[in-house]
């Protein structure tokens, strides 16, 4: 187990490497003149070339790379260009609230979607097609405009919820709880829709395996059979989905975010980007690629668990 | 889906051409599918006539109409700037699908050109795919596209075609399987000895077979691309010169209080659009599936014509003197049938009756398709889905299953009938152990402790035949042989101590010489626990091996019926004399005065029986 666990951490430090390389490489490849960007074209060449030199950009590329990486190694991604702030610091204040609002929505995606998706596939008919439509909008409509259109009912016209804000998880859970629930909502019914969609369709494939014939002919009844035996074999396929949707989620997450004025990473990722920040978009790069390696070993570990075969001694 | 349509029949050119059109006209009648193509027409027409729609220039300000309710001379009224909304909608229309068919046209190039090569030639290229894949995939896309944004800059064209990039694995992974699939395929290999150059295979044969699924994944993409593209321009990084949904949405947004009508004609657009999208892609997907046959339907059975239970009795032997055992089981006059989708019942079972008295072997034996299995199970009440007992009763121990509640029946299962199934590797959980999977039923029907029942499992696992019972215990089933899990699913059958057990073909899944000793086995047991079992069997050497009594089943029906020495000594209906002229050869084979040249065709026939039997 810790053996498996050492390797796909090496596959993803790998994998990061990658990654980051060819962010970097493009990001400072693509860019034009850095300083003019920063100064603006009112500033003279001189100080453009001040500032080029102030931030090593005279320095080659590959040197710079190099030095890039072993700094980032140390856990040291730069300062940001226009606010000066370390990256580090400018990231890990702001990861908490995304990552909050993520694992909430992935924890409610994985509640609701197999409880619809166990529904369907169980009592088919009205259910069935009512979870299928609810499904097709879900996955067909992007989730800012569900969020939209929340903030509009709920926050506006009927005023239950705050439009906008944020209050820290370590400050208030009810007070969290209150302004993350429209976005979870917002940013759940996607996934929820997908995950459902999954798991109905291998709940259904499930029950008709000759195992689950056998279970019943021993006397177990058909829930015990489907709540033991047939949602754990039916839960490896739908935990890689659920993969998938996180890292979704991590993307939609910064949209959403902008939506509801909530302190997360989306405003940062949303200005760097705009102004070409570029230590700043690394440093995202780099943390969202973290998180997703992460999330892919976990789930692996999960799927090791429900399924015997991808067991890894 | 995919998979459906290229295992479907080797597609000859133009026998997909006529399946392809028939796919159009499907789809034409499909309902859902016909909306979404009007819906999807109706846009793409907006779309293209904007400039002649338009009642003005998109971008043109007027600060008069500044949120300028609707008029006659601004249908929808006017946005934050002023702007004409109506004109804007009909060419943000266009330049949204644009964008998200461009990105799709990047993807599809990428994907199906990368595909087409990783899937015929494999090697290498196959495993730089991979990797490239995984590094694109590391990532969510938004942030890539964020990435990307911060080096090409706003250009709605550039940021779209790094998103077709992004999109492009779905379709490297469509045509990737699609191609293994079929190029190993016997016309393939055909078209290669004809000396067809490899491009003409690739074009003729291989993109004919993944160009539904290409059009279904395009669709369900083309929707992630309007949103991915709408929700940049939302976030204000889009190109400003372009008037888009995204564009529109943030301006709506951002005056929400003043004019919250704004934001409607924008999402409505959006949310339309996808829909139609997805239930497009659905529908086609529908088609498709019809198109190559309803997969795995109810196999077994044949369709009987006549729906009522039939009248003719079968042959029936005297039975044996003296034989004063009590009856356990009585099927009488059972009807089992299928519920259909179009609502009529395709009878399986057309009135079959038969009686098992305490203690006894009896042999239920036909052919395959002769409705056997469906009879052992409706006894079990675990016919599946859409299966149900039409007519007729089922009385086992005074008490008529075929009306006993769902809750009664599982009382009853496995405490006072159980069932050894057919092909033991399937009939396992394969995420929980061998050991669990003993030790739950019986701490369920029995009331005993785990700790118990994990005796008596042990106990059961040496008693079944099985070396190493505590080895066996903790296995999982993809760590036993075929003969091992038999024993073991026999182990559960007895290990609740029932009176009937319903063997449905115990052995036919094994090797022959497993096949004697699992057959062994069953008689011990069943001198030992004085249970009953009723056996289903395609061979007639089971029957005389185990059985006292014999039914034999053809179309739904017993034929012919009585103790398996009157039957063995006088077979009347002509499906019993055939069933048993195999055997009797296979016997002569085994004699020593037969003929070589008889030997050799025997040989030959038992063979096929043997492969028939699988």
């Amino acid at each position: 187990m810790l053996r498996f666990i050492l390797r796909r951490l090496l596959a993803g430090v790998i994998l990061l490497l990658v990654v980051s390389s060819v962010a970097y490489l493009l990001l400072y490849l693509g860019a034009g003149d850095i300083g003019r960007q920063i100064l603006g074209v009112t500033a003279t060449q001189e100080a453009v070339d001040a500032k080029n030199t102030a931030l090593g950009l005279d320095q080659p590329l590959i040197p710079r790379f190099l030095g890039w990486l072993g700094a980032a190694f140390t856990g040291n991604f730069g300062t940001s260009w226009f606010t000066s702030q370390p990256v580090v610091a400018a990231i890990t204040s702001r990861l908490a609230v995304t990552l909050s609002l993520v694992i909430g929505t992935t924890i409610i995606t994985a509640v609701v979607g197999t409880a619809l998706g166990v529904w369907a596939a169980r009592k088919r008919g009205a259910a069935d097609r009512l979870v299928q439509i609810v499904s097709v909008l879900g996955f067909a409509i992007p989730g800012f405009l569900i969020a939209i259109f929340l903030v509009n009912v709920f926050a506006l016209n009927l005023k239950l919820f705050k439009p906008t804000g944020f209050v820290q998880l370590s400050v208030s859970f009810p007070g969290w709880l209150s302004t993350v629930t429209l976005p979870i909502i917002a940013l759940s019914i996607g996934a929820i829709a997908s995950i459902a969609a999954q798991v109905r369709g291998s709940v259904i494939d499930t029950m008709r395996q000759d195992w689950v014939r056998t279970l019943r002919s021993r006397g177990l009844s058909e829930n015990r059979v489907l709540y033991r035996h047939v949602l754990r074999n039916a839960g490896g396929p739908a935990l890689a989905v659920l993969a998938v949707q996180f890292v979704g989620l991590l993307g939609g997450a910064i949209i959403v975010e902008q939506i509801f004025a909530i302190p997360g990473l989306g405003p940062i990722a949303t200005n760097s980007t705009a102004q070409g920040d570029i230590p700043l978009v690394m440093g995202l790069v780099v943390v969202t690629a973290a998180i997703v390696v992460v999330v892919n070993i976990v789930i692996e570990i999960l799927h090791g668990f429900l399924n015997p075969k991808a067991r890894i001694s | 889906m995919s998979e459906s349509a290229m295992t479907s029949n080797p597609p000859v050119a133009a026998e997909v051409r006529a399946a392809r059109s028939h796919l159009a006209r499907r789809m034409l009648k499909n309902p859902t599918g016909l909306a979404a193509i009007i819906v999807l027409a109706l846009i793409i027409l907006l779309a293209i006539l904007a400039d002649v729609l338009a009642p003005m220039d998109p971008s043109v300000a007027n600060i008069n109409d500044v949120l300028a309710p609707p008029s006659a001379l601004h249908p929808l009224g006017g946005d934050s700037a002023g702007r004409d909304v109506l004109s804007r909608l009909l060419f943000a229309t266009r330049f949204s699908i644009a964008g998200a068919l461009w990105a799709v046209l990047i993807a599809a190039v990428i994907g199906v050109t990368s595909g087409l090569i990783a899937g015929y030639y494999q090697k290498w290229f196959e495993t730089v795919s991979v990797w490239i894949i995984s590094v694109i995939q590391a990532l969510p896309g938004i942030v890539v596209l964020l990435a990307a944004r911060a080096v090409v800059g706003p250009s709605l064209w550039l940021i779209m075609a790094v998103f077709g990039l992004i999109l492009s694995p779905a379709f490297y992974r469509l045509t990737y399987t699609a191609v293994v699939g079929v190029r190993n395929e016997l016309f393939v290999d055909a078209a290669r000895v004809a000396g067809v150059g490899d491009v003409s295979i690739i074009g003729r044969h291989i993109l004919s077979v993944v160009r539904a699924p290409i059009i279904i994944q395009a669709a369900l993409l083309a929707g992630i691309g309007i949103a991915v593209q709408a929700g940049l321009d939302f976030l204000g990084l889009g190109d400003a010169k372009l008037v888009t949904w995204g564009q529109m949405l943030s301006d709506a947004f951002s005056r929400m209080y003043q004019a919250p009508t704004l934001l409607i004609w924008p999402s409505l657009a959006m949310a339309l659009t996808s829909v139609a999208l997805v239930l497009f892609g659905n529908a086609l997907r529908d088609e498709l599936e019809r198109a190559a046959g309803k997969p795995k339907r109810r196999r077994r059975g044949v369709a009987a014509v006549a729906p009522k239970v039939a009248t003719e009795k079968p042959v029936t032997h005297a039975e044996a003197q003296g034989d004063a055992r009590s009856t356990l089981l009585e099927v009488k006059d059972l009807v089992v049938g299928y519920d259909q989708p179009d609502g009529s019942l395709k009878q399986v079972v057309n009135g079959v009756s038969l009686m098992v008295r305490k203690g006894e072997v009896h042999g239920l034996i036909g052919e395959s398709g002769s409705g056997k299995t469906q009879t052992a199970w409706s006894i079990l009440r675990l016919l599946p889905a859409g299966g149900r007992i039409v007519a007729g009763s089922v009385v086992f121990d005074g008490k008529d299953l075929a009306g006993l509640s769902e809750r009664d029946m599982v009382k009853l299962r496995g405490r006072r009938i159980s069932y050894i199934p057919q092909e033991p590797m399937s009939n396992l959980d394969p995420s929980f152990t061998i050991g669990s999977q003993l030790v739950e039923p019986m701490v369920v029907t029995l009331g005993i402790s785990k700790a118990e029942a994990k005796q008596r499992a042990l106990d059961l696992l040496g008693r079944v035949g099985l070396p190493d019972p505590q080895k066996t215990f903790s296995s999982y089933p993809h760590e036993v042989s075929g003969g091992q899990a038999q024993r073991v699913l026999i182990a559960g059958a007895v290990s609740c101590e029932a009176d009937l057990i319903i063997a449905d073909e115990p052995t036919t899944a094994l090797d022959v010489t497993v096949q004697a000793e699992i057959l062994e086995l069953l008689r011990d047991l069943q001198n030992d626990l004085g249970v009953s079992i009723l056996i289903v069997t395609h061979n007639f050497g089971v029957v005389a091996d185990l059985c006292d009594r014999v039914s034999v089943m053809q179309n739904g029906l017993i034929v012919e019926t009585g103790p398996a020495r009157a039957i063995f000594a006088d077979p009347q209906h002509p499906y019993t004399k055939a069933l048993f002229e195999a055997i009797l050869e296979d016997g002569a084979a085994r004699g020593p005065l037969a003929h070589s040249a008889d030997r050799n065709t025997v040989t030959v026939r038992s063979t096929v029986t043997e492969k028939s039997a699988r």
